[in-house]
């Protein structure tokens, strides 16, 4: 009974993933692409930098790199804490 | 841990300088080729966990200390924070040194890249320090984990 069950969502949850990606777009051609316009044309002009994905990582979205180097500082701080040497 | 091979010990002792200058190679040129500071921190933390699991973690914490490492992590984000902060005449996270004909101010040439390093204006140094952030981090990690693994053994030998 559970196997038909699981059998029966797993199909169903399958052929909703097989008709989306038959009904996508084609690749690269995205609906609204004002913002990937803008950096495209306007990136290397504004921050001087050749890499447009550097620039806007570092440059105008500067708030979740920072956001990612504060993860990776409070894991390795839970990581210490974790492996602590515990005097008795 | 105990050490490996003498085959394994000779080739690392070969590669750990190259795949530690290829990881500092690709922080400094985070603003012209693929890559960054988080790229090239995890290559260059990369070497460490090879000469911890070719050396050892008793004969790796003679040259590999993780206090020095736990230095420059907190040097590599007080010093992007403080980046971060030097442009608040305008925003957070300006770009005050770009197009400034300063350090790093050259105009980017449009089109094919040119590679000229002292473009970019504050990215470049963003990307130094959070490429020492992230090697100093994987560093300590593994540095860490590797020493409690020594310390539970030793604890269910005796």
């Amino acid at each position: 009974m559970k196997k038909i069950i699981f059998g029966i969502a797993f199909i169903l949850f399958f052929s909703f993933m097989v008709i989306s990606a038959l009904n996508m777009r084609p690749f690269g051609e995205p609906v609204f692409s004002e913002m990937d316009d803008y950096f495209i044309g306007n990136a290397q002009v504004e921050t001087g930098a050749n890499n447009v994905v550097t620039s806007i990582v570092f440059d105008y979205r500067g708030f979740d790199t920072l956001g990612e180097a504060t993860v990776l500082f409070t894991a390795v701080v839970g990581i210490v804490a974790l492996f602590r040497r515990v005097s008795k | 841990m105990k050490q490996m091979s003498k085959i394994v010990r000779t080739i690392t002792n070969l590669v750990y300088g190259f795949i530690i200058i290829f990881g500092f190679y690709v922080i400094v040129h985070g603003h012209l080729t693929p890559g960054g500071g988080f790229q090239g921190g995890a290559i260059a933390a990369s070497a460490f966990a090879l000469l911890l699991v070719s050396y050892g973690s008793l004969i790796t914490k003679k040259f590999l200390k993780k206090e020095f490492l736990s230095i420059t992590e907190n040097t590599g984000l007080t010093v992007f924070i403080v980046l971060a902060f030097l442009g608040l005449g305008i925003t957070f996270f300006y770009n005050f040194l770009a197009n400034t004909g300063g350090w790093f101010g050259n105009t980017a040439a449009i089109g094919p890249n040119s590679g000229d390093m002292n473009t970019g204006g504050v990215i470049p140094l963003m990307n130094i320090a959070v490429g020492l952030e992230v090697l100093s981090a994987l560093g300590v990690i593994v540095l860490v984990m590797a020493s409690g693994a020594e310390f539970t053994k030793k604890k269910e030998n005796s």
